[in-house]
């Protein structure tokens, strides 16, 4: 897993609160048995008009976010289904950090599988983003993950919150059935207790 | 101390555990289906690594399949794509020595309808799945919840997960049902309060006299839709109840085993006075049944309701999502919820594709005609749920009112298969998610439970089934 340090890009507004993880990729694209190449499914509904072209309001046909790796959205992103492919998805598209004010569950376990960060921030603050965004479209962030802060090149910045270990897995990219084999001593020794093997 | 359900088995599961550190949990059962899993078996081929614990994994198909009546005759999977990850599973499954109920086996069904049916899905135990709806498990006192497809590997791999501990939230139903109102109504009637994202990092457990009163695939379907208010997972501590439901089946002990194992179940049942983290109690006399007007399940209202005035609702982004829900679900504010028109009806999923679901429905459609502008369809959640359902005579009560009566999966519920709501299409499903394009890009989902999705079938659009005779019974028996 690609370890997640500094990050700089430019961050793309997504005006939703609620975003399921229907929205950023539709069943027709789960019928895959790897996990690359998802990026064209992205938003896939939401992309595009009723007709099929691309739709030119949708933040991330605009050519200012076409090499986003940040995503700015509302509250409880990436409810919904436990889908994988969500995040694959959004990282095959280019996008590595999502800022929102909440997660679903499911999905920030799934971002932080695939080195990608979610990064909560209080609502005030995510809403100063968008209008931040809003005057300078194309803008760029910096997410520092070991200083925790995340800020522009216009004086704007934010310390954020973050579970300690969490935060380590993702600076070092560990791979988790790797040190979870460590412990296989452990495990056996679970199963020999409560199986009376 | 008193200890709650959850407490005690967490407790009971945790392997090994650093300060500061989430403990690394022991997994009871792990359940596979075919999508959410090709991308895990890979990942253990690219390692060389093998799955611990084969006798502790059970797989089905159940996403992609097609479930168009088909007799005797064998399962045609005309879509590549499906066919390609249903043949990955059934080669994985034959590499890494898994059992799998594939369609042509008498247990095939979907996953979360199986688990229990089978009498794998046990109270105390830890049960995951590469899906959300694993919470549906809680309803038997497991606790239960759903993964991705990297954590699926790392069960695969170690039977084991890396878990922060949540808080829990007791959700107190107190009272008892009004005739009429269902287990569906229930739970849509709580996240319409607490909202899609109000469980968020906590475990729910369902508690109080309308909650005990429920039978047990009641509880399987209020818990089902736990991650719909954001939920890690949603449990109701085992009863007498509970341990009736497991005695006989396949994969539950027996004889003097079966004894011990219901002693140590009903030792789990939260303790009185134990703490959970939050608590919100609801008065079931006040519940009515359930429709969504929305595109999550958190915008729902009563049936005798209207769709809501975005323009009337005090906090923006609300006003903003509600906005954004009229407009793609095509309806006006103010407009009466037993006035919006139906073309299609889903009687399905993992939420309410049981035999009493099946039973719920069926009572109201005897005798009765399904509204010729709309085409009903019946999809049992298991082959053992159908054989029931044929064997009382259910499937003759649907066909003879013109729905449809079809073999087992997941069907219209995601739309993997081909049973997709065309653009525009508007459909009452006993599912559980209203998402834009859920059921087929375009299409219009309004949430509903059996009983009502059966009436709407028959009227052409939303009534109140409490007016109905068929639903005048009580709906909960005194216990």
């Amino acid at each position: 897993m690609e370890p997640f340090t500094q990050l700089r890009g430019v961050v793309a507004p997504l005006d939703r609160a609620n975003v399921d993880t229907d929205q950023i990729i539709p069943k027709q694209f789960l019928k895959v048995v790897r996990r690359t190449g998802l990026g064209e499914g992205l938003f896939y509904d939401w992309r595009r008009l009723a007709d099929g072209r691309p739709d030119p309001a949708f933040p991330l046909n605009q050519p200012a976010y076409a090499h986003a790796k940040i995503l700015l959205a509302r509250e409880n992103f990436g409810c919904g289904s436990s889908r994988e492919h969500a995040p694959w998805a959004l990282l095959d598209f280019g996008i590595r950090a999502i800022i929102a004010p909440s997660f679903a569950d499911i999905f920030a376990n799934n971002c932080g599988q695939n080195g990608m960060l979610s990064l909560p921030l209080p609502a005030a603050q995510v809403e100063q983003l968008f209008q931040n965004v809003a005057a300078r479209p194309g803008m760029e962030l910096l997410i520092d993950l070991p200083a925790r802060r995340v800020s522009d090149d216009a004086g704007w910045s934010a310390e954020f919150a973050m579970d300690p270990y969490r935060q380590q897995r993702l600076i070092e990219g560990l791979d988790d059935i790797a040190l979870t084999l460590r412990q296989a001593a452990d495990i056996s020794a679970y199963e020999k207790q409560h199986e009376g093997a | 101390m008193a200890r709650t359900l959850f407490d005690k088995i967490w407790e009971r599961h945790v392997v090994a555990q650093a300060a500061g550190r989430p403990a690394l949990l022991y997994i009871d059962l792990h359940l596979i289906h075919e999508v959410t899993s090709p991308q895990a078996f890979e990942g253990l081929r690219a390692n060389g690594r093998r799955v611990r614990r084969p006798d502790r994994t059970f797989a089905t198909m159940d996403h992609d399949v097609p479930t168009d009546p088909r007799g005797n005759g064998p399962l045609r999977v005309l879509d590549t794509l499906a066919r390609q990850q249903l043949e990955a599973l059934a080669a994985n499954c034959r590499e890494f020595g898994i059992e799998l109920f594939d369609v042509e086996r008498p247990e095939q069904g979907i996953v979360h309808v199986i688990g229990p049916e089978l009498g794998l899905t046990q109270p105390g135990r830890t049960i995951v799945c590469g899906d959300s709806h694993t919470s549906t498990h809680g309803a038997l006192g497991a606790l239960a919840f759903g993964i991705g497809t990297s954590e699926v590997e790392h069960v695969l791999a170690t039977q084991c997960l890396w878990q922060a501990r949540p808080k829990s939230l007791e959700l107190r139903v107190e009272g008892r049902l009004p005739a009429g109102v269902s287990a569906k109504d229930i739970i849509l009637h709580i996240i319409g309060r607490i909202g899609t994202g109000g469980a968020t990092g906590h475990v729910i457990e369902y508690t109080g006299e309308a909650v005990r009163a429920l039978s047990m695939e009641q509880r399987m379907t209020v818990c089902n839709m736990s991650i719909e208010a954001g939920a890690r997972a949603g449990m109701i501590s085992p009863n007498a109840r509970t341990v009736e439901y497991l005695r006989g089946r396949r994969y539950a002990p027996a004889g003097t085993a079966f004894d011990r194992a219901a002693a140590d179940w009903l030792a789990l049942a939260s303790e009185p006075g134990a703490a959970h983290d939050a608590s919100r109690v609801f008065d079931a006399a006040e519940i009515q049944p359930q429709v969504t007007w929305g595109t999550n399940p958190g915008m729902v209202a009563p049936v005798t309701g209207r769709v809501p005035d975005p323009a009337a609702l005090p906090d923006a982004a609300a006003r903003k999502a509600a906005e954004l829900a009229l407009t793609y679900m095509g309806l006006e504010p103010g407009t009466r919820i037993e006035s919006i028109a139906l073309d299609r009806v889903f009687i399905g999923s993992c939420t309410n594709a049981r035999l009493e679901d099946l039973q719920a429905a069926a009572r109201i459609v005897r005798g009765r005609r399904a509204s010729p502008r709309v085409r009903a369809m019946v999809v049992p959640g298991s082959k053992q749920v159908k054989a029931a359902a044929e064997h009382l005579g259910l499937d003759r009560i649907f066909r003879d009112a013109g729905f449809e009566w079809r073999e087992p999966g997941c069907s219209m519920c995601l739309g993997m298969n081909p049973d997709t709501l065309r653009p525009g299409e508007r459909c009452a499903s006993t599912s559980n998610r209203n998402f834009e394009g859920r059921q087929g890009a375009g299409g219009r989902t309004h949430l509903v439970s059996p009983e009502m999705a059966a009436a709407a079938a028959i009227a052409g659009h939303f009534v109140d089934i409490r007016e109905w005779p068929e639903a005048a019974r009580p709906a909960q028996e005194k216990r």
